[in-house]
């Protein structure tokens, strides 16, 4: 039985095309993926992302914990930031990519919805001293507003000021009048927010943000245009580009892999030699040279030798060419080489270029630095 | 709701055949267009080529995913429409008209007996969409 998230009844209304997504019924598309993709480069979108696992760590020893299960540094975040992390096995290979934030009396921890619960139990497993750990996904609804004019459309519903919520800063508010954290946080190369509130005053959420940005165009966004959205930006979706094969460094991720935590963290071992020898390959960016669109699993080959895959392609609507996230040997991952790409048995020329493919997105990244 | 003439044939591939004299033009359905959505890129491969019924002719790429184009007859590929080269978006719009695909020679018309008409395709097609 598929589950539903409390805006369901909303996707059914607005024509949502669903399907199973992470075990959830979801929207796939609305009127289009192009046609959706567009409102969030150049108004605003929402999507619905409550089927992401939420989780709240706490205790005297939460912050050790986490810093042992995550590879980024988590002691360097101030309260209300968040962070980009990854959770790794021990043997380097990912297990989930997640953002950890640090609130006033908790880690919250967000995680992709297809590894709930699988992150939910490795967490368990390596728990260590004073630390309680609960799963909130159920409780809690979850709104991602994404685009240039996400700002002034959910600023008319927000009881704060909003300008001074950096890039991966956060802030407790009341959206609509019910109460919710809200950060400035996405996947997508936009300029957005993602607001966290109770699932039971999720609707009045969810009506009061579509009133208020009526006035740019505001639409419900499904998860194809969510997909073309982050793979311009070069965002690793995990079950794609990063899985228990993959390594945080060889998927381009070692800015958010602390290797200097004085205690390590699960998989450091071997993450540092990875760093030290170099990986053996990278995770690239590749456009195709013709109206050809890669799809994952296609093999890249140079010169008729094989020296990767595609993990995610697509025709990138903003740029109206074929892109293709892969990973290639390293002596081949340079921007500018020229590759090839075997679409179905025809090869296709395709040259590997600088992240992102998309960049002109109003992500306001520069305001707070990374975490 | 998805629209299907009731003076073509259907395939249950979701094809739609329409037959001149012995050349039969061939397009996806409504329901199919809907379902791919956001079609990018059409090729047609077997043009010049005698095909077998439910042979892939070519390739629909859309922004999700690529299928192929099943021929519901066998025969001949006498053409492929050009203009969809620019503007592939017409299967999404007009799939029964200028978004057309392909058009074949057909060489047994007793496989045309075998195709379904609108009202069996629409139900076909009912069962297939999603809920």
């Amino acid at each position: 039985m598929l589950k539903l998230t409390p805006f369901h009844d909303r996707h059914l209304a607005a024509g949502g095309r669903m399907v199973d997504f992470a075990g959830y019924d979801l929207p796939v598309q609305f009127h289009g993926i192009i046609p959706e993709h567009n409102r969030v480069r150049n108004t605003v979108g929402v999507f619905d992302v409550s089927h992401m696992g939420r989780i709240e760590v706490r205790g005297r020893d939460a912050l050790a914990f986490i810093n042992r299960v995550t590879t980024n540094d988590a002691s360097k975040l101030a309260v209300y930031q968040a962070q980009y992390s990854v959770l790794c096995y021990p043997d380097g290979g990912i297990v989930d990519d997640l953002v950890v934030y640090r609130l006033p009396d908790c880690y919250f921890l967000v995680v992709n919805g297809a590894n709930n619960e699988k992150d939910t139990a490795w967490l368990h497993e390596h728990l260590s001293g004073e630390v309680q750990m609960e799963n909130i996904t159920e409780v809690q609804a979850q709104l991602a507003i994404q685009g240039p004019k996400a700002e002034p459309a959910i600023q008319k519903v927000c009881s704060i000021p909003l300008t001074p919520v950096g890039f991966y800063w956060a802030a407790h508010c009341e959206v609509a009048g019910v109460k919710a954290l809200v950060s400035r946080t996405g996947y997508t190369g936009e300029d957005g927010f993602e607001a966290y509130f109770p699932a039971a005053s999720a609707l009045r959420v969810w009506d009061a943000i579509f009133a208020a940005g009526k006035e740019f165009d505001i639409e419900p966004i499904g998860l194809g245009a969510r997909d073309t959205l982050r793979m311009e930006m070069k965002m690793a979706l995990y079950g794609n580009d990063i899985d228990k094969n993959t390594n945080p460094i060889e998927a381009g991720l070692s800015w958010v892999v602390a290797l200097d935590k004085p205690e390590g963290f699960i998989g450091s071992d071997v993450l540092k030699r990875v760093e030290e020898e170099k990986p053996a390959r990278r995770l690239v960016c590749t456009e195709m040279q013709d109206r050809s669109i890669a799809r994952p699993h296609y093999p890249i080959t140079v010169q008729g030798q094989l020296v990767g895959n595609v993990t995610s392609g697509t025709l990138s609507p903003s740029l109206n060419k074929g892109i293709a996230l892969g990973y290639v040997k390293r002596q081949f991952a340079k921007a500018g080489t020229e590759v090839q790409i075997d679409i179905r048995g025809r090869t296709a020329a395709a040259l590997i270029v600088k992240p992102p493919f998309y960049k002109h997105g109003s992500v306001r990244k520069g305001q707070s630095g990374k975490a | 709701m998805a629209n299907f003439p009731s003076d073509l044939k259907y395939a249950k591939t979701h094809e739609w055949l329409k037959l001149d004299g012995d050349i039969a033009t061939i397009g996806i359905t409504d329901f199919a267009q809907g379902e791919l959505s956001d079609i990018v890129y059409v090729e047609i491969t077997a043009v010049g080529k005698t095909i077998k019924r439910d042979e892939s002719i070519g390739t629909i790429e859309a922004v999700k995913a690529v299928s192929d184009l099943y021929s519901p007859v066998s025969g001949e590929v006498t053409e492929a429409n050009e203009a969809l080269k620019d503007s592939p978006a017409s299967v999404n719009k007009d799939p029964y008209g200028a978004g057309w695909m392909a058009k074949i020679r057909i060489s047994d018309p007793t496989e045309l007996a075998s195709l379904l008409d609108a009202a069996a395709y629409a139900e076909l097609a009912a069962k297939s969409a999603h809920h």
